[in-house]
């Protein structure tokens, strides 16, 4: 119906890296037929905001857009961290975009009928704290009506909010689409339940996944805020008691399980995830991670890194690119095994 | 009115909600301390409402595509999920009723987008946070208002009973696609009611003959819980 259906989720690809290395290619609608009954598929609910808006510095008049990239109190829609653009729209490629107007503390921003300010900058002309003016409910109802999803250069139409929401989005905090998501649907889950593979979800805040500045790359990703329910935590705890494997649904699901489990036992209830997972992170929750494509030096691809060594990705990143598998958002999917040790 | 029932905490959300069932619906559900987000079109009827009940006042209408998504993440956002949704929201068609070789092909259209589209687009839309509500082990329910005039052949109501035919069904399909997810669906006739939209439909229709839309409210609040009660919230911990 939209830009996004238009690619094809129904043909797309699923490459199978399993704990010894070794690689099979399968329609991604047999995920349905994948995993055991004794394990626990684990995926982000985190409804996608409509992060990215355009509007005006007033101390120069000129043309930005801010993308919001994460909460700097978890739910509180009137203060963000976020990434700002100058001129130009989601046609040009972020690494090309302009830079914003210089901003410096207590500059006013407007958008639409939002007012903010910046209230700091976070040692980078585009990192700033922004803060809007109004209460929650009036900030967040504005936000809705004038933000737009954060687009991509690589998919021509506007992206709408029905073509950022996975199908069983359900909480609003995201800034960027938990993509693995994307491969999942009803009918799916409808296989797993029959065949007695468990299902259970967190709401991880995703942040931004490229900022299209190297310096601001490196830092990515930046903190980010979950909550993990009591029925998901109990259920990974019978999973790891029935010696089932958990599944992730993408890296989100990852930095949350592992943020909240350090110890092995995920523990129910909110936190912030911090810092990178990469080559030498000890898992100790997750066993599977089911993903995008992603290149090295992206912080997705380095996450990978802490589940199976350079030579297997390396087989992957070949198998990849031999069977034109597609990269972006809304691309086909790798499901990668920890290794074992 | 009589109003014993202690919802406190279910989160709730009402479409059509500043005006006849659906405003008996918001005042009835507030009164009984669950949290409610209502949708209506009207910016100056959702502003008082939502200061008369406290609920969660959203602006916004079922008809348009456009509004669906930004209405689920209002409702998402300010319940903090949700457990019941209430398709309550519905046109007539035709301002009046009319024979069906009478009516304009748009009126029909307008009666199945309000009808029949909208609740889909938007139960479509909070699908995942009602089955994120049901593994929570607090169930997750759809009740779409429906009418007498689905079921039976009314000569007028063409138009309104065809949409509300094609709601019923939808909703029994629902129904049994969604047990499993955990959400329950139900459809209900809460009768001929002293609405304005009866009186659009049969102006000079006698409001005594009319059932008050407190008690039909009232009757849609006890089929709600009388359906969460059966709603097995170990459901959807199985392994």
């Amino acid at each position: 119906m939209t830009a996004a259906d238009r690619i094809d989720r129904r043909f797309a690809k699923l490459l199978a890296a399993n704990h010894d290395g070794v690689i099979s290619h399968l329609p991604r609608a047999a995920l349905s037929s994948l995993f055991q009954p004794s394990d626990l598929v684990v995926a982000n609910d985190a409804a996608t905001l409509p992060a990215s808006l355009q509007g005006v510095h007033r101390p120069t008049g000129e043309p930005i857009e801010a993308r919001l990239a994460g909460w700097l109190s978890f739910r509180d829609p009137t203060r963000f961290v976020a990434v700002v653009f100058g001129a130009g729209d989601y046609r040009m490629t972020t690494e090309d975009r302009a830079p914003p107007a210089p901003l410096a503390a207590g500059d006013g921003l407007e958008f639409g009928p939002l007012i903010a300010s910046v209230e700091g900058l976070l040692n980078h002309p585009r990192l700033v704290h922004v803060s809007f003016a109004g209460h929650p409910a009036s900030v967040m109802s504005s936000l809705v009506r004038h933000g737009r999803p954060i687009q991509y250069a690589h998919i021509p139409e506007p992206l709408r909010l029905w073509d950022v929401w996975t199908k069983i989005a359900a909480d609003p905090i995201a800034f960027e689409a938990p993509s693995a998501g994307f491969a999942l649907d009803w009918r799916t889950l409808k296989g797993w339940r029959e065949r007695g593979v468990g299902f259970a979800t967190l709401s991880h805040a995703a942040g931004l996944s490229s900022t299209g500045d190297a310096a601001l790359d490196r830092r990515l990703p930046f903190d980010e805020f979950y909550r993990i329910s009591e029925a998901c935590a109990s259920a990974i705890e019978g999973a790891k008691s029935r010696s089932g494997r958990v599944i992730a649904i993408g890296t989100s699901v990852v930095r949350a399980l592992e943020s909240a489990g350090t110890d092995g036992t995920v523990r129910a209830g909110e936190g912030r995830a911090s810092g990178r997972i990469a080559r030498g992170a000890r898992l100790r929750v997750v066993d599977a991670i089911l993903t995008g494509v992603h290149q090295p030096g992206e912080s997705h691809y380095e996450l990978l890194r802490a589940f199976a060594d350079d030579s297997v990705l390396d087989r992957v990143r070949a198998a990849v690119e031999e069977r034109g598998y597609r990269a972006h958002e809304f691309g086909d999917s790798l499901l990668i095994e920890r290794q074992a040790a | 009115m009589l109003n014993n029932i202690d919802l406190k905490g279910m989160r709730i959300a009402v479409t059509g909600g500043t005006s006849g069932l659906g405003l008996a619906l918001v005042r009835n559900l507030a009164a009984s301390r669950a949290r409610v987000a209502f949708v209506a079109r009207r910016a100056q009827l959702v502003e008082r409402l939502s200061t008369e009940t406290n609920a969660c006042g959203i602006v916004g209408d079922v008809g348009l595509k456009e509004d669906i998504h930004a209405i689920a993440l209002e409702i998402a956002w300010n319940l903090g999920g949700l457990d019941v949704l209430i398709n309550n929201a519905s046109s007539l068609g035709p301002t009046s009723l009319k024979l069906l070789a009478d009516t304009e092909c748009e009126e029909l259209h307008e009666a199945l987008v309000v009808n029949v589209l909208g609740p889909f687009r938007l139960t479509k839309a909070l699908f995942g946070a009602l089955a994120a509500s049901a593994r929570d082990g607090r169930g997750g329910i759809v009740i779409n208002i429906s009418s007498d005039a689905a079921v039976s052949a009314y000569p007028g109501w063409g138009a309104y009973g065809a949409a509300k035919a094609a709601l019923n069904h939808m909703t029994a399909i629902w129904a049994e696609e969604a047990r499993d997810e955990g959400v329950r669906f139900l459809s209900l006739d809460p009768g001929d009611m002293d609405t304005p939209l009866h009186t659009l439909a049969v102006p000079d229709a006698d409001p005594a003959t009319l059932k008050r839309p407190e008690d039909a409210a009232q009757e849609i609040v006890a089929s709600m819980l009388a359906l969460r009660e059966s709603v097995p919230l170990e459901l959807a911990r199985r392994p």
